[in-house]
């Protein structure tokens, strides 16, 4: 089982927070396929959040096939998340370092490099493409 | 499906003054609503109007379909925890059951001893000698161990410290996912109404000036940041609600149907409380489900 901690000022959404903190359990192996989530009930009971949040972070969960709800039983762990292993993808890293480097004689500087991917990366999010 | 709680046209007015004024909401059933608003607009007299402690001077509204609401039939079926939690001084804990018990027919004595149990609250203990934050969860044990489906709640957060507050936060929550209950509660500690609210209306100088899902309201605002502009040089279609401008930067809450992609504004989303903020201060803004909703003032 694992206990949920909310960080009110972290500007992340309360669901996106619980839906991270079970996929960090899952990649910690906190988590296995067969666990039980807290019910809703539980999770409430212990963070005072709106239920509907906690069905929300669950659905979202159930949508990416990491859990599974079965009705009047709760919600369980279908399969676990395997540790992001960056040592694993050569050529991304290439890739990487190249746009790195291209950003450098663009002028941009360690801070500008890092908005401008942030930047990029919540775009290609919002449109569906990652 | 019949709203929880409908009010169309409603207006009461206390001899000279319209303490509400052509008031129209609509609460969907297993909601928990925060009831948002500065002090003096309104909260308490719609509460007291729902609950029939006030008769409206205008228009209706109808708890659980009903536009009486003095009937004993509804009364049973609604629970109502008003302002600074008042329970009879001199009673004990076990006399508060004993007169809910013989108040409203669906009282659940069980559930209300368990909660005393859980919060360690002696039965022969008067009211009057509980803190503030135990008499709170007295009252709340109380309402909702009438079990209703409709609990109202008047700042019921007001005087309690932060840990009194998470208590009665945790059991309220649980009692709604139990039993799936709607709750309107007004309250001014915004922080806590963004984790337990998901519904919200705000109430400016009587009238509504907000009201929709939580998640719809943060989806149609954007906090929008970049080189400084008119109003005349913004996209049509923004609603601004908040304006910080300096003489280079404009810092602007707009409403906006569409997302902004715009790449010389910096984009992001607003919290629940920041937009709750920008609309407290400029009771003129407002923004109404429906698919004309009214223009924001800018």
């Amino acid at each position: 089982m694992i206990t949920f901690r909310l960080d009110g000022r972290s500007g992340v959404a309360t669901y996106l927070q619980l839906v991270q903190q079970v996929k960090q359990a899952l990649r910690l192996g906190v988590l296995g396929p067969g666990d039980q989530l807290p019910t809703v009930k539980e999770v409430v009971a212990q963070v005072a959040i709106n239920p509907n949040t906690v069905l929300k972070a669950y659905r979202e969960l159930e949508h990416e096939g990491l859990v599974s709800a079965r009705p009047g039983v709760g919600t369980f762990v279908e399969r676990g998340l395997e540790k992001a292993n960056v040592g694993r993808h050569p050529a991304l890293r290439r890739d990487l370092r190249r746009w790195l480097a291209a950003a450098e004689r663009a002028g941009l500087d360690e801070e500008s490099v890092l908005a401008l991917f942030n930047d990029t990366f919540r775009e290609s999010r919002e449109e569906g493409v990652a | 499906m019949t709203a929880p709680l409908e009010a169309s046209g409603l207006g009461k007015r206390y001899r000279r003054t319209w303490a509400l004024e052509n008031c129209s909401v609509r609460l969907p059933a297993g909601r928990v609503a925060a009831l948002v608003g500065p002090n003096g607009a309104g909260k308490t007299t719609l509460l007291h109007l729902a609950v029939g402690l006030a008769q409206p001077t205008t228009g209706e509204i109808r708890v659980l379909g009903e536009t009486n609401r003095q009937s004993p039939d509804l009364l049973a079926r609604v629970g109502f925890v008003a302002q600074d939690t008042p329970l009879y001084k001199s009673f004990t804990t076990n006399d508060l059951v004993r007169m809910g018990k013989a108040l409203n027919p669906t009282f659940d004595v069980a559930m209300a001893e368990a909660r005393w149990r859980e919060l360690g609250i002696p039965p022969d203990k008067k009211s009057g000698e509980l803190s503030g934050g135990q008499r709170a969860q007295v009252a709340l044990a109380l309402a909702l161990a009438k079990r209703p489906e409709i609990l109202l709640l008047d700042e019921p957060l007001a005087s309690l410290d932060p840990l009194a507050r998470r208590g009665f936060l945790q059991t309220l929550m649980t009692a709604v996912a139990e039993t799936g209950m709607t709750v309107l509660l007004s309250s001014h500690l915004l922080a806590d109404l963004e984790r337990v609210c998901d519904y919200l209306v705000v109430l400016a100088a009587g009238h509504v000036q907000l009201a929709g899902t939580a998640d719809d309201l943060v989806a149609g605002h954007r906090v929008v940041r970049g080189s400084r502009r008119t109003a005349d040089e913004l996209p049509r279609e923004w609603s601004v609600v908040d304006e910080q401008t300096t003489e280079r930067e404009s810092l602007l809450l707009v409403r906006t149907p569409a997302p902004i992609h715009d790449p010389s504004f910096d984009v992001s989303t607003p919290s629940l409380e920041e937009l709750v903020l920008a609309y407290l201060a400029h009771p003129g803004a407002g923004a109404l489900p429906g698919p004309e909703p009214m223009e924001a003032v800018r």
